[in-house]
């Protein structure tokens, strides 16, 4: 389906840039004071909203205080983490 | 409070059905190092870790593990989905079946329980995250273990990642160990 396959493409790109998100904030934690990785930080958590905000008008919240949800609410639609082909 | 977010942190495929690896794949989502035990680890320490680099760490890494613990029940889930209860039987996970249909009920790779004698928290921020780094190297051996227990591409892409995760973590808690350290012992005396 071309839908899903979009679906899962912009979901890979989301875990990217996330898990580049994530692994900055646990240098962070012990390196509060590194102001590159601050910055570097800044600018992947913007793109990182703009993606998630794009992945989520089409294909739904992935959290549940997610930007205003279409009706019916979507949040509870597979397919789930476990159930996707990647 | 935590929110669930809808998305694996690393992709996890698989080729088909083996039984035998989603056997092995127990010993991290349920096993004495598993992702499991990491999570209730360090997310049981950090109320008594005595500056914010580590409070902050333990919070951010525990919840990672709970992220890496969703991925080894992903894996097992998509290498059991087809499984018959005779190919489940012939794999050795016929007990598991008899108790647990293809539930993902947390024990290791031989089918002992979970159970919080695993881990340690002793109130000691100096003592816990040796426990936390001898913790993370024990999870990278299991690792390395499970990655030459398998062919399968998908599989072994995944565990890598999980396995790089484990030596980010060991780096990190040796740096809060060092700033634990340098916080005793500056001398907290102001006359």
């Amino acid at each position: 389906m071309h839908d899903y396959a979009s679906m899962v493409e912009m979901l890979r790109e989301i875990q990217a840039l996330e898990f580049a998100v994530y692994d900055l904030a646990l240098f962070l934690d012990t390196h509060p004071c590194d102001r590159r990785a601050l910055e570097d930080r800044n600018k992947l958590v913007n793109r990182l909203n703009q993606l998630r905000k794009m992945f989520e008008d089409r294909f739904g919240p992935l959290r549940l205080d997610s930007f205003e949800s279409q009706f019916p609410y979507r949040y509870i639609n597979d397919p789930w983490p476990w159930e996707i082909h990647y | 409070m935590w929110f669930y977010e809808k998305k694996l942190q690393y992709p996890a495929n698989v080729r088909g059905c083996d039984l035998n690896m989603a056997k092995y794949l127990f010993a991290q989502y349920g096993g004495p190092d598993s992702e499991l035990s990491a999570a209730v680890r360090y997310l049981t320490q950090r109320y008594t870790m005595p500056i914010p680099q580590a409070k902050a760490l333990l919070t951010d890494i525990g919840t990672e593990e709970l992220a890496h613990w969703e991925i080894i029940g992903t894996l097992i889930y998509k290498l059991t989905e087809d499984a018959t209860p005779e190919q489940l039987r012939a794999a050795g996970l016929g007990d598991h079946f008899a108790q647990h249909d293809k539930a993902l009920y947390p024990h290791d790779a031989a089918g002992v329980p979970w159970t919080a004698a695993y881990i340690q928290a002793t109130g000691d921020p100096i003592t816990d995250l040796h426990e936390n780094m001898a913790a993370e190297q024990k999870a990278r051996t299991t690792y390395e273990h499970l990655i030459s227990l398998t062919d399968d591409d998908g599989v072994i892409a995944t565990l890598s990642f999980l396995r790089e995760r484990e030596v980010v973590h060991f780096q990190r808690f040796g740096e809060a160990l060092m700033l634990v350290k340098e916080h005793y012992e500056h001398k907290h005396i102001f006359y």
